[in-house]
């Protein structure tokens, strides 16, 4: 097996581990957009942990000591186009890889199942255009 | 004490997503890409994050309330309406164009990849807008 597949199971593991410790200590469902969209909201007492986990988000990528690969070819077009359209189908439909796609299935929600074959199949769809189109 | 747990989670879901490659969006959108260069490590992730998950969740469900707080917080909603449906189809639209999805563009942001603060910043607005939307069709 390629080693890349493993430290995608590794990596995975952690992020598991990650919703379910949020879950378990805290009751809350680890979703990134959630955590980020309520922000953008009326400051409350939740408003504070939710910062905290983006802190951490943010300061996992920061602190990592070892070289990492990120290959970004998109213009700040895309970037601004691709950004806006996350962001408005995250908080349309409630969720998005985190909650719906990790946490949502785990709990076996049907909603989540249903959200997850959508984004995945829609998204599956744009990278065949852009390649059509040689976008 | 849910504030430093909230914080060491969103360490760890960073670290994973460093680990696992998804912050590169090269590798996310190798995924999607089914009919071409296909790279299905975003699959590998999904299975370890998902096996993790289904035991930790099921284990939750017996606890008669989490170790830090008064009760579950946890979506009621059952009910597959427009507004998933949309959402999510957008959604995959956006997530198929760059490669991004909001944890890993957060965690690059933090591994000083500029494009991911215009990323961020044009997410932010797509919130808003949609927190809008939702407001003016319950009026």
């Amino acid at each position: 097996m390629n080693v890349s597949y493993w430290q995608g199971l590794l990596g995975g593991i952690l992020i598991g581990l990650a919703a379910v410790m949020l879950y378990w200590l805290n009751g809350r469902i680890m979703g990134v957009s959630g955590i980020m969209s309520r922000l953008l909201q009326k400051p409350s007492m939740d408003s504070w942990w939710r910062l905290s986990f983006i802190i951490g988000l943010v300061l996992g990528g920061i602190l990592y000591p070892w070289p990492v690969t990120v290959e970004l070819k998109a213009s700040y077009v895309l970037v601004i186009a691709a950004g806006f359209l996350v962001g408005l189908g995250t908080v349309l439909g409630n969720g998005c890889t985190s909650g719906h796609g990790i946490c949502g299935i785990a709990r076996f929600s049907k909603r989540s199942m249903v959200a997850t074959a959508i984004f995945m199949g829609t998204g599956i769809i744009t990278v065949l255009l852009k390649r059509m189109w040689g976008l | 004490m849910q504030i430093i747990v909230s914080f060491i989670c969103g360490l760890m879901m960073s670290v994973g997503l460093i680990i696992s490659g998804m912050v590169n969006p090269q590798k996310v959108l190798a995924f999607l890409d089914v009919t071409g260069q296909f790279d299905p490590t975003l699959a590998f992730v999904m299975a370890g994050a998902l096996a993790v998950a289904m035991i930790g969740f099921k284990w939750a469900a017996s606890l008669p309330k989490p170790c830090l707080c008064a009760a579950f917080d946890s979506p009621s909603k059952t009910s597959i309406d427009t507004w998933l449906v949309t959402g999510a189809a957008i959604f995959g639209i956006g997530w198929g164009l760059v490669g991004f999805c909001p944890a890993p563009v957060i965690v690059a942001l933090g591994l000083g990849v500029g494009k991911a603060g215009v990323f961020i910043a044009a997410m932010l607005a797509g919130m808003y807008t949609a927190q809008c939307l939702i407001l003016l069709k319950k009026v």
